[in-house]
């Protein structure tokens, strides 16, 4: 799958971060392997630490295996004034994790995003890559049964 | 009070149509441009004395005429769409309400300076408009706005869209050119300017999408008529993305010169359930927060004497009486504390020790030492770093010890709480 | 031109000039950290912060070009309370136990913190202690001592070409190492040690053997013996607080007794048989037909980059071992049996400019009787310099001693080994009178000397015109190596050295090793080699007489076993 991706892009550095995001949003668990590393450093004939410097710099890049759906939380002021707390504990509540955390199942991940630029519909979250507004504790229980599958 | 230039069409076509925006006079502009002598275009910037919408207000011209003397003639042009601002979503707006503006500023842009290739870097949270933008590039290339020989003009020119993926600071124009390049988006030392030594060590310029969309209506009003709008300083419209507790919270349009009281209470329908309004953070996160009697100040692009910028990139969020300003601090502070890039000690040092000192207040553990030093810290910090990130990232506090010193003193003056 | 005032003094220089060279050329001193003559400007510690008349913010000395008018305030309050509090959150994050450190007194922080009077930290420690690197045997990374300057990541990337050390991570949490933190030897490190070299703190050292050397010289049962390397002679004195390019030959020797060694013996001796087997072996490979361009093996940097990134080519290397392992492996076979000494009581010390050497004698294929080392251990110069202060010994008043028989006896070629182009030279020398058979009429091959990245000469090789190249820092190393393996290679024979300037600029150096620095030290080196009553390696009379009682000739059969090794594909 890696290659597939890889062959789509040219062999410069500044493909780096183009093929680190498209391959991340294919694959299961969402994250980059040290072997995964090693082979996109090897077709652009970078270093492997040019490659961690990059992974670990940006917040979208994990180096570990994540959930299914990722649930991305601003904490962030606009949203903050607005309950985005109460969102955060919703969530927490109803997927029994903590922020940061993978649900058993490993469907969902828990993070905190930086403002996610909807505070005009705040408080806001995103899920994969669709953005959540105006949310409040009920709004946010009927998008997570949505994504389980329930009702 | 609203005049609207860039949000014209705003709900009033369909975005993903290119059809509607040449039905509403789109891409005119262009196929006049691209008769027009280049420094001619140049010069009608200049009149018109546009500043850069991004939260820098740099005058778009000098950028403009600084790159077209360039010897290179490989040269780029990036549309800093990066608006990663906590409390910014205007460029959003333009991005999804009317796509196809700003492009055409772009390649009006890319034809006065002989630009050989665009870039627009989209900051990765924003999924729709990435998907609009991709679209809309496709159709302007369908219909020879983009490509090979633009409209017989003998101009080449395409754009290329890049994501960013998860940081602030790529919002700043040498990390964002960083980041297209593949690496980490810290900033490089200057001189030399990305005018100079930009993408790929070629001449670049970077502008803000909101930047981009004015250059059609500037060169369809002429120069002088656009400069009439506004004030003196700060000529034209400003987006303002107003949020917080607002009854309206959302993104208008208003002639610079506008007092920021009259956006919330006319334009935002004043604080939600009528609570009174503590505090304004102005331009986001970087920005200062005010006290509600300094309302009466107008939007525009002038600077307190002892930090900067006050309009930034436009941004206005309301927070109502039931918030500590400990608690607005508190947040800014981590969020800095996080993005920093980590290149220069101020920032990456400072910051981290910023939050450790206003939890001091929050926990009532502060002294009056600490009151000296967060001060002396924050004046440092904004004195000595590298970037704008580190510069304005203690402008909150600076703002907030200067007219909420007493929430500062509460906290100190009873230690054995 | 420009006039500007600094400190209220008038001063003129070219357009273009930073503040802080400026200052400089008056003498005013503006402190800085990340700053390193000959790197990048990085300008990211801000210590060189200085205030502009009419500007509200301050400015970095280091980054900052003049313009005419500026007038320039380098030690007002304000820019000393700034430097202050930049210094405290440093220290801040940052393992200041500085009495257990090997840079204490030597430490650019330390200096910095000293002289800025820093008697306390306003702000409250951050630092989260890490674990070091201690995984191979030349160089230790310790990431609690790192303030992240950028210097080590500026000389692998730009200068070495390697990018093995890189930033990770972001904001407070922002740290350099190879790929996430983990080890040197997990990356495609050469072991060069420029990095150790322009740490400003020891964040970054060789691995520390002396007290490997300490207990080895308290051992009666052990007869211990010492090599120096060419490159030592000429940079040692700094370490004694003598100036750049101080020949300090005769004392170090007498300072090596002083620490109790049995013999000390010179490098050089066998770099003059490196030459010998070198030279042969370049004269048949072209006389044969054999792998051309053949380069240098002496360097052990560049045979890890070989090795690690271009085994397309290892068979262009010459199979000769260093002269340090030629030394080695005579040390424990020719010399044991002369001196009826039992080869595992022998214990052999070298001291090198470099770091790779420690890897160097470490690996398997450095073993006479393949059991144990070759050599047993591998000092720097900076760890030779520590331990002759650790002995109290007052380098200045030492008398003067030439080194040992039988090891001691050595030409000029083999002394300007420690220079880039010295091997290209010394092996010309040689070569050109094997093969042209009359003596040359001028020793001195200019072209392939001085600090140019990479020098080309043509030499006439018996009516045959041949092309040869130097190179120096791996960067530049890469340039021809990439030539090689793409068959476009116009040489016979290429000089590599990892380090800039060959083994007087190597990565167990002195600290504050600079391009004016470097010069010094090769300056030195070429006025060791024109002191010398003998200039060429063919005629050392020593080397010769090796040949007649031992090797019987070059590339003889025991000379592969003891002198030659093979090369091969690995990750060090």
């Amino acid at each position: 799958m890696l290659e597939d991706i890889l062959k789509k892009h040219p062999q410069h550095e500044d493909s780096l971060i183009e093929i680190l995001l498209e391959y991340q949003n294919v694959k299961t668990k969402r994250y980059i392997t040290d072997e995964e590393v090693e082979q996109i450093a090897k077709y652009l004939g970078v270093t492997e630490s040019k490659v961690c410097s990059v992974v670990s710099f940006y917040t979208f890049f994990s180096t570990e295996p994540r959930g299914k759906h990722i649930i991305q939380v601003c904490k962030d002021v606009p949203c903050y004034v607005n309950g985005s707390g109460n969102v955060l504990k919703t969530l927490e509540q109803l997927l029994n994790i903590r922020i940061g955390e993978t649900t058993k199942d490993e469907k969902f991940t828990l993070e905190y995003t930086s403002c996610l630029g909807n505070c005009d519909g705040a408080p806001a979250m995103r899920i994969d890559g669709k953005t959540f507004t105006n949310l409040n504790p009920n709004k946010v229980k009927a998008i997570i049964s949505e994504y389980r599958g329930v009702n | 009070m609203e005049q609207k230039l860039v949000s014209k069409r705003f709900d009033a076509i369909n975005p993903l149509s290119i059809d509607d925006y040449l039905e509403s006079g789109g891409y005119e502009t262009l196929k006049k441009a691209l008769k027009r002598d280049r420094i001619n275009i140049i010069e009608e910037i200049e009149t018109a004395r546009l500043r850069g919408r991004g939260g820098a207000a740099f005058p778009a011209h000098v950028k403009m005429m600084g790159i077209a003397k360039e010897e290179e003639t490989t040269r780029y042009i990036i549309c800093n769409a990066d608006e990663g601002e906590p409390g910014n979503f205007k460029d959003r707006h333009l991005m999804e309400k009317d796509p196809h503006q700003f492009i055409e500023g772009m390649i009006i842009t890319a034809y006065a300076i002989r630009a050989t290739k665009g870039y627009i870097y989209i900051r990765g949270e924003y999924d729709k408009a990435h998907s609009i933008i991709e679209w809309t590039l496709e159709e302007a290339r369908k219909k020879g706005f983009l490509g090979k020989n633009i409209l017989e003009s003998g101009f080449d020119f395409d754009i290329e869209i890049r994501s960013g993926a998860g940081s602030y600071v790529c919002g700043e124009e040498f990390a964002l050119i960083e980041s297209i390049e593949g690496k980490p988006g810290r900033t490089r030392v200057k001189p030399p300017f990305p005018t100079q030594k930009g993408l790929f060590d070629k001449p670049t310029l970077i502008n803000n999408v909101e930047t981009f969309a004015n250059i059609p209506h500037i060169l369809e009003m002429g120069g002088e008529a656009f400069a009439k709008i506004g004030t003196q300083s700060s000529t034209g419209t400003k987006l303002v993305s107003l949020s917080g507790n607002v009854n309206n919270p959302g993104v208008y349009e208003v002639p610079f010169g506008v007092p920021i009281k009259d956006v919330i209470e006319k334009l935002g329908g004043g604080s939600k359930d009528g609570r009174k309004i503590k505090m304004v953070q102005l331009g986001g996160a970087c920005g200062p927060i005010i006290p509600e009697y300094m309302l009466d100040l107008t939007i525009d692009f002038d600077r307190f004497e002892d930090f900067d910028s006050k309009t930034g990139a436009g941004a206005i969020i309301v927070m109502d009486e039931r918030f500590d300003v400990f608690d607005v601090l508190l947040r800014v502070a981590e969020f800095f504390e996080h993005e920093s890039c980590g290149k220069c000690t101020p920032c990456r040092e400072g910051n981290l020790q910023l939050v450790k000192l206003v939890e001091k207040f929050i926990n009532r553990r502060a002294t009056q030492k600490d009151l000296i030093n967060i001060e002396s810290l924050a004046r440092v910090m904004h004195h000595t770093s590298l970037c704008g990130l580190g510069q304005t990232a203690p402008t909150a506090i600076l703002s907030t010890l200067k007219y909420f010193r007493d929430d500062y003193l509460d906290l100190i003056e009873h230690p054995e709480l | 031109m420009v006039n500007i005032k600094i400190n209220n003094t008038n001063v003129t220089v070219e357009e273009g000039t930073t503040i802080l060279d400026a200052a400089k050329a008056k003498n005013i001193k503006i402190p800085t950290l990340c700053y390193y003559p000959d790197l990048d400007i990085k300008s990211d510690c801000r210590i060189c912060t200085v205030e502009i008349t009419g500007q509200k913010g301050l400015v970095t000395a280091c980054s900052t070009p003049v313009r005419d008018g500026m007038e320039i305030k380098t030690n007002s309050p304000r820019v000393l309370n700034a430097r202050k509090t930049i210094t405290e959150l440093m220290l801040a994050n940052h393992d200041a136990n500085c009495t257990a450190c090997e840079k204490n007194m030597n430490c650019e922080l330390q200096t910095l913190a000293n002289t800025l009077g820093i008697d306390e930290n306003r702000f409250e420690s951050v630092l989260e202690m890490q674990e070091l690197d201690t995984a191979n045997t030349s160089i230790t990374r310790n990431p609690n001592r790192c303030i992240k300057c950028g210097r080590c990541v500026d000389v692998c990337k730009n200068v070495q070409g390697i990018n093995v050390l890189e930033s990770m991570n972001r904001s407070h949490e922002m740290f350099i190492s190879p790929k996430y933190g983990r080890y040197l030897s997990d990356e495609d490190c050469t072991f060069c040690g420029q990095c150790s070299s322009v740490c400003p703190v020891a964040s970054i050292t060789e691995k520390d053997d002396t007290d490997l050397v300490w207990n080895a010289l308290d051992d009666d049962k052990k007869h211990v013996i010492v090599q120096v390397a060419p490159a030592v002679r000429v940079s040692l004195g700094e370490e004694m607080g003598q100036k750049p390019g101080s020949i300090v030959t005769t004392k170090m020797v007498a300072a090596l007794k002083q620490l109790g060694f049995d013999r000390v013996f010179d490098t050089d001796f066998t770099a003059d048989l490196t030459i010998l087997e070198e030279g042969n072996e370049l004269i048949h490979r072209i006389t044969e037909g054999g792998k051309l361009p053949m380069i240098t093996s002496c360097c052990p940097g560049w045979i890890n980059l070989v090795e690690q990134q271009y085994p397309e080519i290892i068979d262009n290397l010459s199979s000769c071992k260093s002269p340090q392992q030629m030394f080695g492996a005579l040390a424990k076979t020719y010399y044991a049996k002369k001196e009826n000494i039992k080869p595992e009581d022998l214990f052999v010390v070298s001291i090198m400019p470099c770091t790779a050497k420690k890897y160097e004698a470490a690996r398997e294929e450095m073993s006479a009787d393949g059991k144990n080392r070759d050599v047993d251990a591998v000092l720097t110069t900076r760890e030779l310099g520590k331990m002759v202060r650790q002995m109290g010994i007052n380098f200045d008043q030492l008398e003067e001693i030439e080194f040992d028989d039988p090891f001691g006896i050595t030409s000029g070629a083999g002394a300007i080994f420690g220079a880039t182009g010295g091997v290209m030279e010394a092996a010309l020398r040689t070569v050109s009178e094997v093969v042209n058979e009359k003596p040359l009429e001028k020793l001195e091959f200019e072209s392939v000397r001085g600090l140019e990245g990479i020098k080309e000469a043509e030499v006439d090789l018996g009516g045959q015109k041949v092309k040869v190249a130097v190179a120096h820092s791996l960067s530049k190393a890469k340039q021809l190596a990439d030539q090689v393996k793409a068959g476009t290679s116009p040489y016979a024979f290429i000089e590599v050295m990892t380090c800039p300037g060959g083994c007087i600029g190597g990565g167990g150096q002195p600290y504050n090793t600079t391009n004016a620095v470097r010069e010094e030290r090769i300056r030195a080196t070429y006025q060791v080699d024109s002191d010398m009553k003998l200039r060429k390696s063919h005629e050392n009379p020593v080397i010769q007489k090796l040949y007649e009682d031992y090797l019987t000739k070059p590339l003889s059969d025991l000379s592969h076993d003891l002198l030659h090794t093979h090369y091969h594909k690995r990750r060090t």
